[in-house]
């Protein structure tokens, strides 16, 4: 079940907001203070992949990330509604390639990039791609029980 | 934080200023500043990012963006970062062989006339 679920309108904006909630329920959780720069980067770089993906697709949609407290693990999950096949084959927002980023990388979001920051940074990650939307779960060790709060 | 920008020329050398957090929020002010740069005929740029809380993807794209700009001009786009999260960022996506990363806009200057 989680601790906190949190739904926002697909608005750059937004992303600050969602990422500073997962750091302090992160930090609250019991996830060490050297990992808290890891889950601000890598909820955000999911945040702002569902943003850009709806706003591409469904700008009315919301985006839900979900923060749980498992067992000893801070889990992350966030997701879009926008169908990710669909914007992953976009030829602008090919997946990018890290020997050629001058020739891949356009001003704009990529998503493959987004997920590949991701991908370095959370201890444990599953990306589930669908016409109905994309998936991201991420989690790092917490303290067992968390804890108290101020 | 909010974004804050700034830049000051010196020699053929243009220094952006940046302070804050680079994100999908507010990664698209730093693109227009230097786009706006390149278009007035600033080709080599030095984007000081020791006060950059922050840095996604986002940012990444707008800085390889104004790279392939100053490229097109022979110019440069190079980075002043000593902070180990924002660096961070950087070797994941490899990117540190891309844009030449110096400890201090000094460093930067010395090394941008041995160049010239």
């Amino acid at each position: 079940m989680a601790t906190v679920e949190l739904t926002f309108s697909a608005l750059p904006a937004h992303v600050r907001t969602a990422r500073l909630l997962a750091t302090a329920i992160a930090r609250r959780t019991g996830v060490e203070e050297s990992l808290l720069d890891e889950v601000r980067l890598a909820v955000g770089e999911a945040c702002s992949r569902a943003v850009e993906a709806h706003r591409l697709h469904c700008p009315e949609e919301p985006i839900r990330i979900e923060l749980c407290d498992d067992s000893g693990r801070f889990e992350v999950i966030v997701t879009d509604v926008a169908p990710s096949d669909e914007l992953e084959q976009l030829p602008e927002r090919a997946p990018f390639r890290f020997d050629d980023p001058l020739g891949q990388l356009p001003d704009t979001l990529v998503s493959g990039f987004g997920i590949a920051v991701i991908a370095g940074l959370a201890d444990d990650v599953e990306v589930y791609p669908s016409q109905k939307g994309m998936r991201i779960r991420m989690s790092w060790p917490a303290a067992a029980g968390g804890l108290s709060p101020v | 934080m909010d974004l804050k920008l700034d830049h000051h020329s010196e020699d053929r050398l243009t220094i952006v200023e940046v302070e804050g957090e680079i994100d999908v929020y507010t990664a698209p002010r730093l693109r227009e500043l230097l786009i706006d740069l390149v278009n007035k005929g600033n080709f080599h740029l030095l984007v000081n990012m020791e006060k950059v809380d922050f840095l996604d993807s986002t940012g990444l794209g707008v800085l390889v963006g104004g790279l392939k700009r100053v490229r097109a001009h022979d110019g440069s786009l190079e980075l002043v970062c000593t902070q180990e999260r924002i660096l961070k960022i950087f070797r994941i996506t490899g990117l540190t062989k891309v844009f030449g990363i110096y400890a201090s806009v000094e460093e930067a200057k010395e090394a941008h006339g041995r160049d010239k």
